[in-house]
């Protein structure tokens, strides 16, 4: 459905643009139909430049983007609007995503005007009331309102409701629920789920491991614009590989299991795989950058007739 | 040392009328205590923290009483008054503290300029300022800085040891975690554990997070449109809470290991009430799936089992 | 219903702001002023009807000039261009500086700093200089010409202010929705970054109104204004010109400069005024 190819973003700082900041490096991985991916990334990791150059918000600075085979890092005007028929976006503050000197309604009226503008009156309402229950609002709470009527789950529903007003195919949903309270985060969060049920795709961009758990089927870890570590969502939680995404496990805090444990359980894990020492974790003797991590050593003759497993022992020989 | 506080009552005053942001609020605070206070937004948490330090206007206070100690009664309603106790007894990191140092004051000299102003001289307190700086892993070189060279994280550690620099009894946390990255998140809140035992003895900590509470509170007390809901041990609040509330935000909450296609969560319909005008009586009632007539009352804030207090008529009735 | 209380809310603060109120109230006495005043004189300005160099008195309320003309009605002939040239050249430096500003502002990168270049240039040419010029040229200047002249020449500080607020509201939430929506970037301009943008544009306005009163009454001052009619500065400049300040004859040049400032201080009360209204945070609980 949807597939990035060496993606990066450069920005050029610093006076007369001297410097470069790299934002995205050289990203790689692709969205199924009906799969929901989560983008999974603490600030500044890069998360949202990659939703807004699929959304074509922000220019490519070089990769491809693909949709449906379709390369679309290159679309302009007529060819962006088809564009955005199949693909949209929904940010994470309600409130600012709506001009608050017009009605809420008014996001209709603007994707009423540019994709339907033959559409008569009476259809239209019937769509917009139709589209307006599959996403779990009553129209007659929500139309005709100012934004700061409505509460923030309300807003982002409304804010779906109008990517589906599209029929799209494939939705980025950046950190949608994170201002929401808690008690409506998981209402709009099922209703990403019901949605993808029924055929969409979406980009889940999180720093919440909870949510993408919750939601989505493949996980990709980024961190500083570089994807560390991408996978099966369960994989990547029960058995984390590269350090950072260790290190974001063992941090995020949960509600079943204390600090301690959860880096207890990873180090056995660890071991278990016996990629280390077996005796790293009590080892007395060990020191930072010996590598008694990540290599278990075999049988070293230390002395004649004398054989140990100890790493330490390697240097000696 | 411990908190209690008896029916405080705060109200916000409008060009609209008086907003009753905070009512009958009645909780204790034991010595050494670690107090998680939770709640969506809009439920008064930052409302209670400020009344009891920080009560100005347009907030209005209406009655209550605040005693530390069982003796020292606060006198919360006057700003003047409260000035020998602030800062010295107890202590506040606002939210946004880390973002409201000012940008061209070197961290030394903002936190000189600060003791000065309590009559506490900064060369006497150096030292004790530096063992502060490696208990939270910041290098003494910060206190040259300015607060735009330090991270998200260095800026709320900072911000923790001014808070904490008298040694209060009571430091309110207020949303500490809430802008940091994850990794920042537990260095941050495992930090202000630490405090706990040598900088000030009970912490109130404020966060609509509640699996950080979980992980470093003692205690959670759940708010709800200005009126508690529950106080519990934190485990009680997490694995069997009794508030109509409590449990449905609990259970609202994803956690890692449940999915969707296994399990549904869901939350709870409506949304709260508007404090303007706020409904007689619990104001939970409209959302709550076990409302009876009696809850037109507002039920009282009672202990139920030993340690567990909950305002629910259904509960009460339950137990009687 | 909601956009109905929002008005009367705005509308509410409006009418109770002082500054506003005062201030509306002086530019609309001139105003008035500008439009009834020639009913009250039964004579042209430039008409020699008595004595020279009287001082008021119960005939001529504002004195004689030093040629016997009517100070008075000189007076209220020349608030008129004063307005005239005000809306017109302060309109058209608006207008201009929206173009400018919000095409720079929204468009960024190197339609940016060409139109920078340009708004610079602008801006440190010495009007004066080119007034001169343009005055060797044009020996017949109306105030027409001078409300043009004022226009192109000040509209500089009205596209860097519009164009440093487009780049902010640029970057929000709901431009980029209106992107995602289709929107060509000219109704995206008009339709959601404008209208945000409103309380800013008629500060703008009411600046450049402002300003360029102060300007033409300079420019009359010192004789590069137009050539025929009266205005208030060109009133100024007579008098100090015919020596008004050496006979000791104040009511030749107070009431002008007088007016000029009155009314110029009134709109820049106006619009702090405005912006306490706009922006509540300002208010004065």
């Amino acid at each position: 459905m949807l597939r990035l190819d060496g993606v990066s973003k450069v920005y050029k700082v610093g006076t007369f643009g001297g410097k470069e900041l790299h934002a995205v490096c050289d990203v790689n991985f692709d969205v199924k139909d009906g799969e929901v991916v989560s983008l999974i990334g603490e600030s500044g990791s890069g998360k949202t430049t990659i939703g807004k150059m699929i959304l074509r918000l922000i220019s490519i600075s070089s990769g491809a983007i693909s949709v449906n085979g379709v390369d679309i890092s290159t679309l302009k005007k007529g060819a962006l609007k088809e564009y955005y028929r199949k693909v949209q976006g929904v940010f994470q503050d309600p409130f600012s995503s709506y001009n608050p000197i017009f009605k809420a309604d008014r996001v209709f009226r603007m994707i009423r005007e540019e994709f339907y503008p033959e559409m008569r009156g009476r259809e239209w309402n019937d769509k917009v009331e139709n589209t307006l229950k599959a996403v779990g609002l009553n129209p007659d709470d929500v139309l005709n309102k100012f934004p700061h009527q409505l509460s923030g789950g309300q807003l982002q529903r409304f804010l779906i409701a109008r990517a589906l007003l599209l029929d799209i195919q494939f939705l980025v949903a950046d950190e949608i629920i994170s201002m929401l309270d808690a008690s409506t985060r998981i209402d709009v969060l099922n209703l990403l789920a019901d949605l993808k049920s029924r055929g969409l795709s979406i980009l889940f961009i999180t720093h919440d491991l909870s949510l993408g758990y919750y939601i989505s089927e493949r996980a990709a870890i980024l961190y500083r614009g570089c994807v560390v570590e991408i996978g099966a969502t369960e994989k990547i939680y029960d058995n984390p590989l590269h350090p950072y995404t260790r290190m974001l496990m063992a941090s995020v805090p949960r509600l079943d299991k204390k600090w301690e444990e959860v880096k207890a359980e990873l180090k056995a894990k660890q071991a278990e795989l016996g990629s280390g020492c077996v005796y790293y974790e009590r080892c007395p003797e060990v020191e930072k950058g010996e590598g008694c991590e990540r290599r278990r050593p075999t049988l070293i003759e230390a002395e004649r007739e004398h054989f140990v497993a100890c790493s330490r022992y390697l240097e000696a020989e | 040392m411990s908190l209690k506080v008896e029916d405080l009552t705060v109200y916000y005053q409008t060009l609209k009328g008086d907003v009753k942001a905070l009512e009958g609020a009645t909780f204790t605070v034991a010595d050494g205590e670690i107090m998680g206070l939770a709640g969506e937004s809009g439920c008064g948490k930052t409302t209670l923290a400020n009344s009891l330090i920080l009560l100005k206007a347009p907030m209005r206070f209406v009655e209550g009483r605040v005693t530390l100690d069982d003796d020292e009664e606060l006198p919360v309603w006057d700003m003047e008054k409260m000035n020998p106790f602030r800062f010295k007894k107890l202590s506040i990191i606002p939210q946004y503290a880390m973002n409201a140092m000012n940008p061209t004051r070197k961290i030394g000299k903002m936190t000189a300029e600060l003791l000065e102003s309590r009559g506490v001289s900064f060369k006497k307190t150096l030292p004790e300022l530096k063992r502060r700086l490696d208990l939270v892993e910041l290098t003494h070189d910060v206190l040259k800085m300015y607060p735009i060279e330090l991270s998200g994280g260095m800026k709320q550690r900072m911000v923790m040891v001014l808070s904490t620099l008298m040694n209060p009894s009571l430091l309110i946390a207020d949303e500490i975690t809430s802008a940091l990255d994850v990794s920042t998140q537990k260095a941050v809140a495992e930090m202000l554990v630490k405090f706990r035992n040598q900088c000030c003895n009970s912490a109130i900590v404020i966060t609509h997070d509640i699996s950080i509470l979980y992980q470093i509170a003692d205690s959670i007390m759940i708010m709800y449109a200005g009126q508690l809901a529950e106080k519990a041990s934190t485990d009680a609040i997490i694995h069997s809470p009794r508030h109509p509330y409590t449990k449905l935000l609990i259970a609202s909450l994803p956690k890692v290991g449940v999915k969707y296609s296994e399990r549904r969560l869901t939350g709870i319909p409506g949304s709260p009430p508007l404090l303007l005008d706020p409904p007689i009586g619990c104001r939970f009632r409209e959302r709550c799936p076990v409302a009876f007539e009696k809850c037109l009352d507002v039920p009282p804030f009672l202990e139920i089992e030993k340690g567990h207090l909950v305002a629910c008529w259904k509960e009460f009735a339950r137990d009687a | 219903m909601k956009k109905q209380k929002k008005k009367n809310e705005f509308l509410y603060f409006a009418l109770r702001n002082n500054k506003l109120r005062i201030g509306l109230i002086v530019v609309l006495f001139f105003l008035v002023f500008a439009a009834v005043g020639p009913m009250l004189t039964d004579h042209s300005p430039r008409e020699y009807v008595g004595p020279a160099g009287q001082p008021p008195s119960s005939e001529y309320w504002f004195g004689t000039t030093t040629f016997g003309q009517d100070v008075f009605t000189q007076f209220v002939y020349g608030l008129y261009p004063v307005f005239l040239v005000g809306i017109l050249g302060g309109g058209l430096g608006t207008l201009i500086g929206m173009l400018v500003g919000f095409t720079a502002g929204y468009r960024g990168g190197l339609v940016d700093e060409g139109l920078n270049v340009v708004t610079n240039v602008i801006l440190v040419i010495p009007a004066f200089a080119l007034l001169l010029i343009i005055a060797a040229y044009l020996t017949v200047r109306g105030f027409v010409v001078e409300s043009i002249f004022i226009g192109l020449t000040a509209w500089p500080w009205a596209a860097r202010a519009i164009r440093a607020q487009t780049f902010s509201l640029r970057t929000r939430d709901f431009v980029d929705l209106a992107r995602l929506s289709g929107m060509k970037p000219r109704k995206i301009i008009f339709t959601e970054i404008a209208p945000n943008m409103m309380s800013y544009l008629v500060m703008t306005f009411i600046l450049q109104f402002g300003g360029a009163i102060l300007i033409a009454a300079t420019l009359d001052f010192i004789g590069l204004g137009p050539t025929t009619g009266i205005s208030l500065g060109m009133m100024m400049q007579y008098a100090v010109l015919w020596g008004a300040l050496q006979l000791g004859m104040w009511w030749w040049f107070v009431p002008p400069g007088a007016a000029i400032a009155a009314i110029v201080g009134a709109l820049y009360v106006m619009n702090v005024g405005l912006d306490e209204v706009f922006n509540p945070k300002l208010r004065e609980m």
